[in-house]
């Protein structure tokens, strides 16, 4: 039999549905002679959104909520607050002799903690690096502002993979720079497996969405601006900090999401240039999903990182109240 | 216009649904990364005009959660010893016609009948090996006999641990005295302790798997935890490496070819498990992964190069202090949580 | 001296985010295999390349995806902000929140909740599951590129189409569309860069059998990255270059900018 026509008889009717629907909806709302239905275009969008967003959300909460048998269960939440939870009742099951084995388990509340207090690290280094970058950029007298920005979109271009296993190329123990360090007569240094290497490959990687937005901001800044606040007489500093800093807040704001966000769930430079050493929350999700095929727990861990982020999105965006921010490039 | 319209996207729809079917003249084969002679399955496909197409995974566990998830997506897969037995158990795989696997009279008849398929109806064997220590001899002094060079203060940033859950546990276990198979929660606690300890001391450089034998072959670490035959393909390139199973036991395996059930070319996966039991082929691909081979014929071609090899062709005194991994079963959990616990410590 | 400054200063951050990528490039014309040796100049990875099947096809289902999905997320995402644009506040808040909500989700969740939904409904993974799963997180690029052109538009210029006897599909047609076509544009651009660089969300939506760059690259990572992926980078590079440079000259000209 082929195997792709056992799909289930209702996902089959739904999918032929989803696609009479569309067609439907496409050929109504352009044949509507009053036009004042436009509204009716986004309807394709909407079933697809509906499909292919809301439901798997709605499916991650399915498991999360439920247990391998499909019943209710809050377990999966009790296990990621303790991670030995389930384990700690098997071994009461097994006998007394065994209870010195029941404790609290931290591996997800650790590594939860971890992965934030590397996210927050690394969009430090980014803002403390992106910010002057994209001044200087910025600055008029400097004529290549628009060649720069080229510059700094080509990298991001190139498979991020390639570019972050380049770095593993470049730290190794017998790498490039150690390489370099011991023809000049220092001793090699281990710069890769660790944390550091870790973090150099995020901020890497995540430097140009620090850049851009506040490049942005900073150059829809009415320079006019500038000059009056100069002729006010204040200086180079109080300028700064007076009108260009709280300018460029915006972009500041939307570059410190555009870090946090993907660094809290990365989790393919902690393998590589970690060396599997430590675990960011992506890892754990990853693992519980494709090596243990826990889906009830990885769904609830998946359902805890969305929340938390929706929480640090609207506090970003109170101290941002505009939402625009620097926008996107 | 309109009609055109809809033709098109009726067309589609039923373009769309059969494409990932129609599987005449393939087999899908998932197996181990690096684990196979790319010259063999050319010839496979150029006897018998099946085209392969070829897969990999990095661990049985990542295996078993692929297979489970989407079953009819492989024809051949190739598992170790225990995860066979929790396959069988789990009702995911097919038994297979021995009618068409002729060749299986030249495996090796002491490995036909093993624990972990008692009835020998579901897998044939394909390699087997040792887990051992690849260490360098220039930066290790003496001969390494025990598993305590893992765990030795001395080495310190200087040992690829594997990133596997099983083999990990299991040395630790092993340097302990108990088994590798331990059902007891307070051996594992201390075998536990014993891998958390080792990497808090900082020794561990990283935990990996296939990444190992080229970084130790470049002089990255002086220890690795590894598989016999990766073990081989490094001391080959670098002949400063070499390789032992320690005296406290290790863990022997042997990873069989199986057909899950739902497998959508059965017929081609047999004659597939058949072409690669073929004495030449068994051969070509024991040239090119340097594992040991279960097929009597090849070894005959091969001669005294495989027989003399220690690590391709442990004494049975090693042998004999090894031990095979069994399906843990619900056990697992408790596995999958301490783990988690080593990783993240 | 503080121009002098500021221009180190860029030139520095510059560097470093140039530097992987220069080794990338040295390497691929390195002759031997190892990553950190140099063992001569040759170009066999150059004429390997095109020979391995795998990154053949691999660069086949990528560049595809790429195409397929950009275009779908641009006539659907086209429409949808057309019609979002259109409607009254609140349903307008609910479409709008609606488009965000994927841009906000970590890329691992979305591709993890879209395998569960695969799994769920026993849709195999492959090409036709990470196709779904590229347009669906491009349309909402495509929404946020086009609304913005148009807000911008005068409101009344479709009505006065309407007015003047226009139907709605040729107002659509003839009026919206060249009003908002650079919106469009950039949408289709970002889409199709978005779709050529996703790992983690094809990682998770498609099965070992259809493997697009990133999940190559990904896992050829772990044995040691072969200098033939090194020689195709290097090429991308190159093409990508010459792209920009013709955009940047095509921008540049006056008559033509936007």
């Amino acid at each position: 039999m082929n195997q792709s026509l056992s799909l289930p008889s209702w996902m089959l009717w739904l999918l032929g549905l989803f696609l009479l629907g569309f067609v439907l909806l496409a050929v109504y709302s352009v044949k509507r002679t009053n036009g004042i239905r436009r509204s009716f275009f986004a309807s394709p969008y909407t079933l697809w959104m509906v499909l292919f967003t809301i439901v798997p959300c709605v499916l991650i909460a399915y498991y999360a909520l439920t247990d391998a048998n499909g019943a209710f269960t809050l377990d999966n939440f009790r296990n990621f607050w303790d991670s030995n939870y389930s384990v700690n009742q098997l071994y009461t099951q097994m006998g007394p002799e065994y209870e010195v084995l029941i404790q609290r388990g931290t591996v997800n509340i650790g590594i939860l903690v971890y992965s934030l207090w590397m996210a927050l690290l690394c969009t430090i280094i980014c803002l403390v690096l992106g910010y002057p970058a994209a001044y200087f950029m910025a600055d008029r007298n400097i004529k290549i502002g628009s060649i720069l920005v080229v510059l700094f979109i080509i990298p991001m271009w190139m498979n991020f993979l390639l570019r972050t296993i380049a770095w593993m190329t470049l730290l190794e123990d017998q790498g490039l720079i150690n390489t370099l360090l011991k023809s000049l007569g220092f001793h090699s240094v281990q710069l890769m497996y660790n944390d550091r290497a870790v973090l150099l490959g995020m901020v890497y990687n995540f430097l140009p969405f620090m850049v851009f937005p506040i490049y942005t901001s900073l150059t829809k800044m009415d320079s006019k601006l500038l000059e009056a606040a100069q002729d006010l007489g204040a200086n180079h500093l109080h300028t700064f900090w007076r009108v260009t800093a709280p300018l460029s807040l915006p972009g500041v704001i939307s570059g410190i999401t555009m870090v946090f966000m993907p660094s809290v769930t990365t989790f393919f430079i902690p393998r590589i240039l970690g060396g599997g050493n430590t675990m960011m929350f992506g890892d754990l999700i990853e693992n519980r999903f494709l090596t243990e095929g826990n889906w009830n727990l990885g769904s609830a861990l998946s359902l805890i990182m969305m929340v938390l982020i929706l929480i640090s999105l609207s506090v970003l965006r109170k101290a941002d109240p505009e939402g625009e921010g620097g926008g996107m490039i | 216009m309109r009609n055109r319209l809809i033709c098109t996207l009726l067309l589609l729809l039923v373009m769309v649904l059969p494409s990932a079917g129609l599987a005449e003249g393939v087999v899908n084969v998932f197996n181990w990364e690096d684990y196979i002679s790319q010259d063999a399955l050319d010839l496979f496909t150029e006897e018998t005009g099946i085209t392969v197409n070829y897969m990999n995974f990095t661990t049985n566990e990542d295996m078993l959660v692929k297979v489970r998830n989407s079953p009819s997506s492989f024809d051949v897969v190739f598992p170790s010893d225990y995860c066979i037995e929790r396959m069988i158990h789990e009702d995911l795989l097919s038994p297979i016609d021995f009618a068409n696997v002729p060749n299986l009279q030249y495996i090796d008849h002491n490995l036909l009948n093993p624990s972990y398929d008692p009835t020998g109806e579901y897998s044939v064997p394909y390699m087997w090996g040792t887990v051992g220590i690849l260490y360098n001899t220039t930066l290790v002094a003496s001969p390494v006999t025990s598993w305590s060079v893992l765990f030795d203060q001395q080495y310190q940033n200087n040992v690829f641990m594997m990133d596997s859950i099983r083999d990990c546990l299991g040395v630790a276990l092993k340097y302990l005295g108990y088994s590798m198979n331990t059902r007891d929660p307070l051996e594992l606690n201390a075998a536990k302790d014993l891998l958390i300890k080792q990497k808090k001391d900082g020794i561990v450089k990283a935990y990996q798997v296939d990444e190992t034998k080229d970084k130790m072959v470049a002089g990255e670490a002086a220890l690795a935890l590894v598989w016999s035959g990766d073990a081989q393909y490094a001391i080959d390139l670098n002949p400063d490496l070499a390789y032992v199973v320690p005296d406290e036991g290790s863990n022997i395996w042997v990873d069989g070819m199986v057909i899950p059930k739902a497998a959508k070319n059965k017929a081609n996966a047999e004659l597939f498990i058949d072409f690669m039991s073929r004495p030449d082929v068994a051969q070509m691909n024991c040239n090119e992964i340097w594992y040991s081979t279960p097929n009597v014929a090849a070894i005959e071609l091969m001669g005294d190069e495989y027989r003399d090899n220690l690590t391709m062709n442990p004494t049975q005194e090693i042998v004999d202090r090894c031990e095979f991994f069994l399906d843990i079963q619900d056990f697992i959990q408790i596995y999958n949580t301490m783990w988690l616990e080593i990783k993240s410590a | 001296m503080r121009k002098l400054v500021k221009r180190g200063y860029l030139a520095l951050i510059l560097l470093f985010l140039y530097i992987p990528i220069i080794v990338l490039i040295l390497q691929s014309f390195n002759a031997g295999k190892s990553r950190a040796k140099w063992e001569g100049f040759s170009l066999q990875w150059y004429s390997e390349l095109f020979k391995d099947q795998a990154i053949m096809k691999a660069l086949y289902v990528t560049l595809s995806i790429a195409v397929i999905a950009a275009i779908a997320a641009t006539v659907l995402g086209t429409l949808a902000a057309i019609g979002i644009h259109a409607m009254r506040k609140r349903p307008q808040a609910v479409m709008m929140t609606m488009t965000n909500l994927p841009m906000t989700m970590p890329d691992i969740v979305t591709g993890i909740s879209l395998m569960i939904l695969f799994t769920f409904s026993k849709i195999e993974r492959g090409y036709i599951t990470m196709l779904l799963a590229h347009i669906t997180f491009n349309t909402p690029y495509v929404i946020l590129s086009v609304l913005p052109k148009l807000k911008q538009m005068n409101k009344h210029t479709y009505e006065a189409a309407l007015d003047l006897g226009a139907s709605p599909s040729y107002a659509l047609v003839h009026v919206i569309l060249p009003e908002i076509s650079p919106g469009v544009i950039t949408g289709l651009l970002l889409a199709f860069t978005l779709s050529l660089d996703d790992f983690v969300i094809s990682y998770f939506t498609t099965s070992p059998m259809v493997q697009n760059l990133s999940t190559l690259i990904y896992s050829k990572a772990r044995i040691g990255i072969e200098p033939t992926l090194n020689a195709l980078s290097a090429l991308m590079f190159l093409a990508l270059l010459v792209l920009l440079l013709i955009v940047n000259r095509r921008a540049s000209n006056p008559a033509k900018a936007r």
